[in-house]
């Protein structure tokens, strides 16, 4: 008999202070949970190649047919999907279904060109929301919690995904969107909110805008945190933690793949549960394409098992992470990805040596004066790439000398080059002069000529 | 027997100095002494002012960054020889100075890119000195 889509949930404590959602799925031993991946991906495969010329034409042209899949081995002969391809095909030549039996259509905000369009039946979105009501119970939420969702609403995913998931838990759900910090900050207090949902960065500017206000971590009822859309660290984490008294999970998804709910943490903080039995994961090389072990890093690799609407197979996400298979100690048996340590698109290439943003941001993190703002500036000189990292002088750094400011900022920039290996210049600027983020930040400029 | 000194620090922009000056002096706090020392990109600058707390107070209130210190302030002997018998008497005890600046509020030196356009501005609002008129200071 086959496995119900997405059966009925229900709160059950997990091994860690959390809540599974949908405990027989989350704790699947690890056999049947490949079986299950298996009879899935045969499933989409041939409902794709029915229903998607390009992926008819791509899976002939690979000599591939539902039937070739035997075992994950067989997963590294299938093509790839790429966000070009998303675009060739915009705005609906990827759906696998008419176009009147979509009940919603998402669109990712598209930096340059056409958007890219994410559609979904209605078992797409309610599957989706039980993906949620699983990150939000994993972080110890429940019936009772009330979520701050301060994620923009409308055409990006975040909103309305963790909306829905947090309704289908049977919690409170907070519309509140993003922005106007002084009545987040109000209604958090006077509700008696619970949760919040929101980009780190916009996580940091809540924590700094309390401090202004003379609000204490204590004065805030919130305990727990959701956040993801971009790249953050560990020490990061720590921040928003401190500022805001609460555990900060990271929670992962784009919108190709539906939105947020691909993975999430747990509260061992230890990396992000993939939803294995909807996703089916892998990494690869970046130069080879090839699957590469457990452990080490490379591109981030997403097959939907269970979306109708918009399958894709072997979607390149350019996030750089690795995966670890080894068991989590919260009861899970879902495979954990690490934070994506940067993108195979954003990584910056200066005077020949690859540079990841967070690598910078982690040794900024890591000097307990420097403020959590932080711009990276990249210009050509001449013939020579120059970056520069611009950090905000608080008063923790500043005395009454010269000198003390010189040798704060040798001191940063020996840190970085220990790291990266190349020189940077640290640009110390006036509080408040960078740029605050209330979406996605802008960490980085880049302004050698393309 | 100390100053109290207030610290700002500076990004070097023009009119921010200006903007110090403004709002302290809006705000009815008249300095008394004041200097500022630069790299290529920041500077900072040094204030006495009757009421050190209040003036960092404000500053702060503005987003500046400020430190406050406790600085030593001499009456220098308005003779040649003066300021060499303070430093000395330091110097033999092994004090060494970090800086040092004059706080006597009567004459200001400016250092500009371009002098000349500088002193034709500031001509007719008040009064300039020449290398003679410092023979009679």
């Amino acid at each position: 008999m086959r496995a119900p889509l997405s059966p009925p949930g229900k709160v059950t404590p997990d091994r860690k202070g959390g809540f599974y959602w949908q405990e027989s799925r989350e704790t699947l031993p690890t056999p049947e949970l490949g079986k299950l991946q298996i009879e899935r991906l045969r499933a989409m495969l041939s409902h794709a190649r029915d229903n998607v010329p390009f992926y008819r034409k791509k899976l002939d042209e690979a000599g591939m047919t539902p039937e070739s899949i035997g075992c994950h081995g067989d997963v590294a002969d299938l093509p790839f999907t790429t966000k070009i391809d998303l675009r060739d095909h915009y705005p609906f030549g990827m759906f696998a279904v008419p176009r009147d039996e979509l009940v919603r259509v998402h669109a990712s905000s598209g930096t340059t060109g056409n958007p890219t369009t994410v559609g979904y039946v209605a078992a797409d979105v309610d599957l989706w929301a039980d993906l949620i009501a699983r990150t939000l119970a994993a972080g110890g939420m429940q019936p009772g919690d009330m979520l701050q969702n301060a994620y923009g609403y409308g055409l990006f995913t975040g909103g309305l995904g963790l909306h829905n998931g947090c309704e289908r838990l049977g919690a409170t759900v907070l519309p509140i969107s993003g922005g106007n910090t002084d009545r987040q900050l109000k209604l958090m207090r006077d509700f008696g909110v619970t949760a919040i949902s929101c980009t780190p960065s916009y996580a940091l500017y809540l924590a700094e805008a309390a401090r202004d206000r003379g609000l204490r971590p204590d004065d805030l009822p919130i305990r727990v945190g959701y956040h993801g859309a971009e790249p953050w660290t560990n020490e990061m984490r720590l921040q928003i933690e401190a500022g805001l008294g609460i555990d900060a999970l990271d929670i992962y998804g784009l919108s190709e793949m539906g939105g947020p709910g691909v993975s999430f943490e747990c509260l061992c903080k230890a990396g992000m549960h993939v939803n294995e039995d909807h996703y089916l994961v892998e990494i690869i090389g970046t130069e080879t394409l090839q699957p590469l072990p457990e452990g080490e890093i490379g591109e981030l690799v997403f097959t939907t098992l269970t979306r109708r609407a918009q399958p894709l197979i072997r979607y390149r996400t350019r996030d750089l992470c690795s995966i670890i298979y080894e068991p989590c100690e919260c009861g899970r048996t879902f495979a954990r990805m690490t934070k994506p340590v940067g993108r195979s698109d954003d990584m910056l290439i200066i005077r020949g040596v690859n540079v990841f943003p967070s690598q910078i941001e982690e040794v900024l993190m890591t000097i307990p004066e420097v403020e959590p703002h932080y711009q990276i500036v990249v210009d050509r000189k001449g013939h020579l790439d120059m970056v520069e990292v611009w950090i905000e002088v608080g008063e923790d750094i500043f005395g009454e000398t010269m000198g003390q400011l010189e040798r704060f900022e040798r001191a940063v920039q020996q840190r970085l080059y220990s790291v990266l290996n190349i020189q940077v210049k640290v640009k110390l600027k006036e509080p408040k002069t960078i740029a605050r983020s209330e979406g996605k930040a802008v960490r980085v400029v880049d302004k050698r000529p393309k | 027997m100390s100053v109290t000194q207030v610290t700002v620090f500076l990004e070097n922009r023009s009119g921010r100095l200006a903007e110090i000056a403004d709002l302290l002096g809006r705000s009815g706090v008249n300095i008394r002494g004041f200097s500022t020392t630069e790299a290529a990109e920041y500077g900072i600058v040094r204030l006495i002012v009757p009421e050190p707390e209040r003036a960092r107070e404000i500053l702060h209130g503005e987003g500046f960054t400020t430190h406050l210190s406790q600085v030593i302030c001499v009456a220098v002997p308005d003779a040649p020889g003066g300021l060499a018998r303070v430093l000395d008497e330091l110097a033999e005890q092994g004090v060494s100075v970090d800086y040092l600046y004059s706080i006597s509020f009567q004459n200001i030196c400016f250092a500009v890119h371009d002098v000349e356009r500088a002193a034709e501005l500031l001509k007719d609002k008040v009064t300039l000195l020449t290398d003679d008129d410092v023979k009679q200071l």
